[in-house]
């Protein structure tokens, strides 16, 4: 197992904690130590978690902390090998062919190979971030695909031969659970789920994302969305509709609203539901209150 | 065993950490095991919280089983004294570990996704054991045919075909590269499809009694015939058993079911019951462009108001939905229950689900119509 101690000066989780702190994303301890742990033991990471709780982010931050440029690749259902490894430019092979007439000519060199994420990553490991999005979207057939790259890290273009990584790619996979992920695939992973943070955590990440807003605007507004939370919606707000939530009702009231109205004229940034807003709707009112006080 | 491979004496407090694990039905591979010490190692450990969060990275106990991860980890590090303190979970472990035998114990507790509805006058929490009987004549016709005949749906991949809508590049290039570089059959391709997913809401409320133990086999069966499959069972409360039906053995998966469900031959929840299937994103998620069965008799102890509304949303969500009672034997049925009447303009079809032989016709029929 190729265990790197340091990377860029990051020797330990409160260090990475801090760093992600720097890149504006506020890490708890456990998504730190995940974090850390996957760099230093040159494993993939997979974040698990609920939609908007921010682990499309963590891989963003974590590319800016290591100073490396993120390849996303968002998965679908499918998703195949063309879209994800590389694809030959079949039209300029065949122009080619025409144009060689009787000379011989190489149709699998360099300039007719199309990169695509996943061999870009594997081919400049030290300066790239895989993000793999969404795995949970991509079919059955594409996890076990991706098994192979991610214990090898290499692809064979049978044209050409192996592509190696000179060193263990950093690379993120992140879920949504909307499907149970294959077992093996956990078990090369360093594992963590990311839960919704505290109230403590998430008022300042509101405030970290939205400047203009107050702290006692954001506390409401976190206090407000930890109650929504506990509903039996069919969307749980996010963090990402928290922040947009506390920046909708920052703008209405500077422009002159009052401030329970301003929330409750703003709640469509955390509800996306015409279901959810009818049931929660003859409470709304005192849920605002009780969060405000 | 020469000297070098061998562990030094602080690694076995570890290793046998992962052991008890294991005997508590966590499935770890050797090379997280490995994972694990690299990543104590790594840590210092300055502090057991360190080891903690080592273990939940690398081990990867799934989400739902985090505490029981960390009653273990009380117990095996902490020592067994600071049990008294959390009784209640203490009662679960000491039963794992009870019965504990690896994969078997996994796949009882891993799916226990009750959807915490609270216990209520007509629930009656018991165990129930499936007798175990001779396969009938349906469940065969449901696997012989299933393949080609449950419904389908267009996929996103493309295959190879004799006409198509795009031009297969890859197979006419190497085609043309055989031929000198002449261009003689351009190769085209077209949307596979691929099974459409299957969602099996079964009541096994009281009311169910005589034929909850059939519609389990017919699930486990079903269960086997597509890979593309949730089943849910509801009465009381919502118990996923998806996972437990998915060993091969049926005895197996019975059993394993069995231990799931609390709510046997209880009342009948079925509004609350389907609006906490809704709440969870992941369940409502099942739903999307399934074809949704439910297997109720629809004699509702709750409000009918909130069964037509859950209703409602799972049938915007679907792509069939269908209601199987038992009480409709005959083509001219009328619904008379208060739960059916609310739901008669909502869901796609009310059929016969009397029998295992007419429930597995109307899953061989559901894709009979074009494929969508």
């Amino acid at each position: 197992m190729a265990v790197r101690g340091n990377i860029v000066g990051i020797d330990s989780p409160e260090a990475l904690e801090k760093a992600l702190r720097a890149a504006y994303y506020l890490a708890d301890e456990g998504l730190a130590t995940a974090a850390y742990l996957a760099l230093a033991l040159g494993k993939p990471l997979l974040l698990e978690g609920a939609p908007g709780v921010g682990k499309t982010e963590a891989a963003k931050a974590i590319a800016a902390v290591l100073c490396r440029r993120l390849i996303r690749l968002q998965c679908y259902e499918g998703i195949d090998a063309a879209a994800a490894l590389y694809e030959w430019n079949y039209p300029r092979q065949m122009l080619a062919i025409r144009q060689a007439g009787d000379e011989s000519i190489d149709i699998y060199g360099e300039t007719f190979l199309i990169e695509r994420p996943m061999l870009a990553a594997l081919r400049a490991p030290d300066s790239t971030v895989l993000l793999i999005d969404e795995i949970d979207r991509a079919d059955q057939e594409f996890e076990a695909f991706l098994l192979e790259f991610l214990s090898d890290f290499q692809i064979s273009i049978p044209e050409r031969g192996t592509v190696r990584a000179s060193e263990h790619p950093v690379v993120v996979l992140t879920s949504n659970r909307t499907r149970d992920l294959h077992e093996a695939l956990r078990r090369r992973c360093v594992y963590h789920w990311i839960d919704y943070p505290s109230a403590e955590r998430e008022a300042r990440i509101v405030m970290m994302r939205a400047s203009s807003v107050a702290e006692s605007t954001a506390r409401a507004v976190v206090a407000a969305v930890g109650r929504l939370r506990r509903e039996p919606l069919t969307k749980a707000p996010g963090i990402a509709e928290a922040v947009d939530w506390a920046e909708a009702a920052t703008v209405l009231h500077q422009r002159g609203a009052r401030w329970p109205d301003a929330f409750k004229r703003s709640i469509g940034l955390a509800l996306k539901d015409e279901e959810d807003l009818r049931f929660i709707s003859p409470r709304l009112d005192a849920l605002i209150a009780e969060a405000a006080a | 065993v020469n000297d070098e491979t061998r562990l030094p004496h602080a690694a076995r407090l570890f290793i046998s950490f992962v052991a008890l694990l294991r005997a508590n039905g966590f499935a770890i591979a050797p090379e997280q095991t490995v994972a694990f010490l690299a990543a104590i190692e790594l840590l210092g450990p300055k502090s057991l919280a360190h080891i903690r969060q080592a273990g939940l990275a690398t081990l990867a106990p799934p989400p739902e089983r985090q505490a029981t991860y960390n009653t273990l980890f009380d117990i095996h590090f902490l020592g067994r004294e600071e049990l008294a303190a959390n009784g209640a979970e203490d009662e679960e472990i000491v039963r794992l570990q009870e019965e504990g035998h690896g994969n078997e114990e996994a796949l009882l507790a891993d799916d226990a996704n009750e959807s915490g509805l609270t216990a209520t006058r007509a629930e009656a929490l018991t165990e129930r054991r499936f007798a175990e009987g001779a396969t009938s004549q349906a469940l065969r016709r449901l696997s012989r045919e299933a393949p080609a005949r449950l419904p389908r749906r267009r996929g996103y991949r493309r295959g190879r075909a004799r006409r198509g809508p795009w031009a297969d590049l890859r197979r006419t290039l190497r085609e043309t590269v055989r031929n000198d570089g002449e261009l003689l059959h351009l190769g085209r391709l077209r949307r596979r499809t691929r099974l459409r997913r299957i969602l099996l809401l079964i009541d096994v409320s009281g009311s169910m009694k005589g034929q909850t133990e059939e519609n389990m086999k017919l699930a486990h069966a079903l269960a086997q015939a597509t890979s593309n499959i949730e089943v849910f069972t509801f009465g009381t409360r919502l118990t996923r058993v998806t996972r437990a039906l998915r060993v091969k053995r049926r005895e197996q998966a019975l059993l394993a079911a069995a231990h799931l469900v609390s709510d046997w031959d209880g009342g009948t929840r079925i509004g609350d019951a389907l609006r906490a299937f809704l709440s969870v994103p992941r369940f409502a998620g099942y739903a999307r462009g399934a074809a949704v069965v439910v297997i109720s008799d629809g004699l509702e102890r709750g409000d009918p108001s909130s069964l037509r509304d859950a209703i409602a949303r799972l049938a915007r969500r679907s792509w069939r939905l269908s209601w199987l009672t038992p009480l409709a034997t005959s083509p001219s049925f009328k619904p008379q229950t208060e739960a059916l009447i609310a739901v008669r303009d909502l869901v796609d079809q009310i059929v016969d689900g009397g029998s295992t032989g007419a429930i597995v016709s109307h899953l061989l029929s559901i894709g009979e119509r074009k494929v969508a």
